[in-house]
């Protein structure tokens, strides 16, 4: 990868909700360039625009301005059902609650995904039997959520966006719910994740401890970027 | 997709199953009550056709009087003359036979034993025409007839009521004020009615007026029974009798018949499409039911989907298309109205077994009427789970994933 190629490109994107007197200007203009294999911290305070932004780019949600590039894609012009499939085969989500299915084992919650890849129902519970795997849950394939701590629970919810080989990972405030000690777990692992398996990781947080982990930490303010700084330089770009 | 869509509805319907099963209440009741009504309505359209069907296949009987039914002694209208029975014998073709009836009820004494009972005068052609058979003994022939012997044919009441366990054949019974000797013992019809028609004496029209009433009036048959051949047009025949009788009655165009002419088949048109009648109307009812399970589907449908919203977002945030999510939704609906639907057969066959046996008609399983119910459920779960599967379907992710 280099970068007249980059896997994320957005010029001048806007976002306005509501209409009128009421209408409010989410993101006034967005540039910004992610490379395959970056592990991007996005941050901010609250209302800056930081969730808008991350969930544009996880292509939940449709820009009012500007364009966007995944890889080839020109993603402000797919209808809703190509996005559906865009985010079914490039995208992984994790969240803040987790949002694992209640009552559901651990193995049906990273399976599901599979289910809309049609993926046969045996090779979806070696697929998830192996996600839950490289998350250290290989133990845990029975159990509900209910039964599962926090940090058990956002794990499998890796391993669910992980599962369908996903290549860039959005996570919205995953450590949000978690203690100090869970949440260095997590990150460790989506480090791993990213400089083991070149998995692309976007990450909003507001934690700078969080944000620490991360190669790159953009900042967003008012619906602009404030600053872009690099903590260390990518393995894999430099590689 | 669809065998995926299924097997989440299934496991759904297992994560709550008390709900599940409240939900489809509406469902199972009401396709229980369509089966049940029409299932009981057929059996016993078909127990009142049988019944008078065994009245006599082809039967028809002509009575002084307006109407069917008891007629009233001192209305004025003439009973029927030897003649008339003459007449219609030799005039109307296509009649498998033709017999006078007078029923009068007379003291019967055996023994100790006294009763009423009634007594038919006729001819050895009744037995034919009215079904009739012998458990022992014989008919009396017209050879009996002509000679005016006293000879009887009881019924099973008779036989239980009056002999209490003798054998009545060649046994004499007093009847009126004259003795006859019991030559033959009917085959049970059982109840027609109010009316017990096994409590019955046959004797020859002869004997019953020579020795029994003493009146020699020519105008003494208060019934003439006729059978129509197999093939013939009933409706002809019937039509030419009535014109025939009104003719040797001397009715004028404007006077109203003073007869009645009842008709077996015809009876049993009638009675069986009024009680068809009845089982639609009370399978309206209870599809009204069915309609009201839907909407109770419906509801927990749209309590399901505003539950499941976070789990919609999931699905929708992982690549769900809005119409794999619409079908999960439907195939969810759809399947709880068809288990339902399945419970409601399951319900409905127990409720038959056990209602037919208590009002005492035969229980036929009606593959029809089954299919039907259960076709109509599975399309309460189509129509009714639409909205909310709809409503499902056009959430947006975002709004999905926040919902709290």
């Amino acid at each position: 990868m280099n970068d007249s190629n980059p896997l994320i490109s957005l010029k001048g994107i806007t976002k306005t909700y509501g209409k009128g007197d009421a209408a409010f200007q989410a993101l006034c203009g967005v540039d910004l360039t992610i490379n395959r294999g970056e592990f991007v911290a996005i941050m901010g305070p609250s209302g800056s625009g930081k969730s808008t932004l991350l969930n544009l780019l996880g292509c939940l949600d449709q820009p009012t301005g500007g364009s966007y590039r995944y890889g080839s894609v020109h993603v402000e012009n797919l209808s809703t059902d190509q996005r559906s499939l865009l985010r079914r085969h490039a995208f992984g989500f994790i969240f803040q609650g987790f949002n694992l299915l209640a009552r559901t084992s651990a193995a049906d919650n990273v399976a599901m995904p599979l289910i809309y890849h049609g993926v046969s129902m045996k090779e979806r519970r070696q697929l998830a039997k192996k996600a839950l795997e490289t998350v250290g849950l290989a133990t845990k394939l029975k159990s509900v959520p209910s039964e599962l701590s926090g940090g058990q629970q956002q794990r499998v919810a890796i391993a669910r966006a992980l599962v369908t080989s996903a290549g860039t990972l959005f996570a919205d405030e995953p450590t949000g719910n978690l203690d100090s000690h869970t949440t260095v777990d997590i990150m460790n692992m989506l480090t791993r994740l990213n400089e083991q398996d070149g998995i692309t990781i976007l990450l909003v947080t507001h934690e700078p401890e969080v944000a620490q982990y991360a190669q790159r930490v953009v900042v967003v303010k008012d619906g602009l970027i404030e600053s872009d700084t690099w903590n260390r330089k990518p393995n894999l770009a430099s590689a | 997709m669809i065998w995926n869509a299924f097997l989440i509805a299934l496991r759904e319907i297992r994560r709550n199953p008390v709900r599940a099963f409240l939900t489809v209440l509406g469902i199972i009741i009401g396709v229980a009550a369509v089966i049940t009504m029409v299932t009981l309505g057929r059996a016993t359209t078909q127990a009142v056709k049988s019944q008078i069907t065994g009245l006599g296949s082809n039967l028809v009987s002509i009575r002084p009087g307006a109407s069917f039914g008891p007629r009233r002694p001192d209305s004025g209208i003439p009973n029927f003359t030897a003649k008339d029975v003459e007449a219609i014998t030799n005039q109307i073709g296509g009649l498998a036979g033709v017999a006078p009836v007078t029923r009068s009820s007379m003291g019967t004494i055996y023994r100790q034993n006294a009763r009423t009972t009634s007594v038919v005068g006729t001819t050895a052609d009744y037995f034919t025409i009215n079904n009739w058979n012998l458990t022992t003994g014989r008919f009396f022939t017209d050879e009996d007839a002509r000679a005016g012997r006293a000879v009887a044919v009881i019924g099973q009441t008779v036989v239980t009521k009056l002999f209490e366990g003798d054998d009545p054949i060649g046994k004499k019974i007093r009847i009126g004020t004259s003795t006859c000797e019991v030559i033959g013992i009917l085959t049970s019809k059982g109840q027609a009615g109010m009316s017990d028609q096994d409590d019955t004496i046959v004797m020859p029209l002869t004997t019953l007026q020579r020795r029994l009433v003493g009146r020699t009036s020519t105008a003494n048959i208060s019934e003439i029974s006729i059978s129509i051949e197999e093939n013939a047009d009933s409706d002809l025949i019937i039509e030419e009798i009535t014109a025939l009788m009104r003719s040797r009655r001397n009715l004028q165009d404007n006077e109203d018949d003073d007869f009645h002419v009842f008709n077996a088949q015809q009876l049993a048109e009638t009675l069986s499409s009024s009680t068809q009648m009845m089982t639609t109307l009370l399978a309206a009812v209870a599809g009204v039911s069915l309609l009201v399970g839907g909407i109770g589907i419906m509801n927990i449908m749209l309590v399901s989907v505003t539950e499941r919203t976070r789990e919609i977002g999931v699905r929708l945030a992982i690549g769900a298309r809005a119409r794999e999510v619409l079908l999960q939704f439907l195939v969810e609906a759809i399947t709880l109205s068809s288990v339902g639907g399945m419970v409601g057969i399951g319900l409905a066959l127990l409720l038959c077994v056990v209602l037919s046996g208590a009002i005492g008609v035969a229980f036929v399983f009606d593959a029809q009427i089954n299919l039907i119910a259960f076709l109509f459920s599975t399309a309460v779960g189509v129509i009714f789970g639409f909205a909310p599967a709809r409503r499902a379907a056009r959430l947006d992710p975002i709004d999905a994933l926040r919902h709290e």
